[in-house]
């Protein structure tokens, strides 16, 4: 693999993570994470998504009339999407169960469009398909983070799989109901945005308004 | 009646769409920085979203729906696996038609909400919204109701979360939560304050 492709799979990883700097994707990525099995199956429906989405509309972007191509993009993706909620439904019943609409969303997940957009349109498919995979990867990566803190803290298990025993069991540990529910989300996410930006300094956004401070006064 | 007046507040205070499903997320948080701007796409969104959810509903029940077709003289056919492309479809055209009537019949209208609306077709929300009417099964008038109820929820928390950040910008944030952080922690404090709904029943 090529110095440039392996930095097109790295690159949105932390560097340019979909979700912390590009701002995409963000409503999935809070509502199915209360629970790792969900997150994980979540994560593998948008690499593949965003992947082969990327891939197909690479191989068709000299075909595609640049007036239309939203609407082409979107019935790309919109396949691709009913293929995967198919499978999971097939596969996984308990788990659609609990994904509900999340998976349709992800034909509006901004992640898909954006690369379809940003990226597939102007490169060979290979490597758009990587980009896309990367991309996914992102996502998941933040989305596993903050599975992980939610469910271990939430409920004291990963996977399932009992970690911290909780008091109602008779074991020690009480569980942050708060974690479980939605707003728990948004703060994770926040205080990850922040430790990524105090990680890598360049992505903090400048202020609008800067403080005096007495001697300037 | 009684059933709609609730199913409206449920979907205004307690399922809001922004704040408890996460919904619209990315245009919530990158549209909110001024109030105006805010209500305006907050507007378009309760406009789209009365239209199509009760549109996705004709469609269900008279295309989709296993024996739907009955009246086509098809009545063993299912279809609703081609749901999702028929929904986004319905909102990408109805989106289309909404911005050309605007612009023929309330300029002012068309000219105040003009940028945003292309950019609700990829708003989670609105399909979202639909989505929630197939798998509660809405009849048709719950589904009207929950189209416009589930818009104005969408647009009070943007216009919300737009005052709280326009007030925002002039305090002191630590250099890593600025903009996008601030914004996330803040839309989590506003959830909270949506969850003491949860307790309301009519």
């Amino acid at each position: 693999m090529s110095q440039t492709r392996k930095q097109l799979l790295t690159d949105p990883l932390v560097d340019n993570n979909p979700i912390t700097l590009q701002v995409l994707g963000i409503c999935s990525a809070l509502a199915v994470t209360s629970s790792l099995n969900v997150a994980f199956v979540m994560s593998l429906a948008v690499i593949a998504v965003c992947g082969f989405s990327s891939l197909f509309i690479s191989f068709l972007r000299h075909y595609i009339p640049n007036s239309i191509r939203i609407i082409v993009q979107m019935v790309i993706i919109a396949s691709l999407v009913i293929l995967v909620d198919q499978i999971i439904k097939a596969y996984a019943y308990e788990i659609s169960k609990t994904l509900s609409v999340f998976v349709g969303l992800i034909i509006t997940n901004c992640i898909v469009m954006g690369r379809a957009e940003a990226f597939a349109m102007k490169n060979k498919p290979f490597d758009s398909f990587i980009d896309g995979v990367g991309n996914g990867l992102g996502y998941s990566l933040l989305l596993m983070g903050v599975g992980v803190i939610r469910e271990l803290f939430g409920s004291g298990s990963l996977f399932g799989i009992m970690i911290f025993e909780p008091v109602s069991n008779g074991g020690w540990y009480v569980p942050n109901g708060l974690l479980l529910l939605p707003p728990s989300a948004f703060f994770i996410i926040g205080f990850f945005i922040w430790g990524v930006r105090t990680w890598k300094k360049s992505q903090v956004e400048a202020r609008e308004y800067k403080i005096q401070t007495l001697e300037e006064h | 009646m009684e059933g709609l007046i609730s199913l409206a507040v449920k979907a205004i205070f307690v399922e809001n769409l922004a704040l408890s499903f996460f919904l619209g997320m990315c245009t919530f948080i990158a549209v909110s920085k001024k109030i105006s701007t805010a209500i305006g796409l907050g507007v378009s969104v309760m406009i789209v979203q009365s239209i199509t959810v009760p549109a996705n509903n004709i469609i269900l029940s008279y295309l989709l729906k296993p024996g739907a077709l009955a009246w086509a003289g098809f009545p063993n056919i299912d279809l609703t696996f081609l749901g999702l492309i028929s929904y986004i479809g319905v909102i990408a055209a109805l989106v289309q038609i909404l911005e050309m009537i605007l612009d023929k019949y309330f300029p002012p209208l068309y000219n105040a909400l003009g940028i945003f609306l292309p950019l609700i077709t990829v708003n989670c929300a609105i399909l979202g919204g639909s989505l929630f009417m197939v798998e509660r099964d809405y009849n048709f008038s719950e589904a009207t109701t929950y189209g416009i109820a589930s818009g104005f929820g969408w647009a009070l928390a943007i216009a919300t979360m737009a005052g709280v950040r326009e007030k925002l910008k002039y305090s002191d944030i630590p250099d890593g939560l600025q903009g996008l952080g601030i914004t996330f922690i803040t839309a989590g404090l506003m959830a909270m304050a949506f969850m003491c709904f949860s307790g309301v029943k009519l």
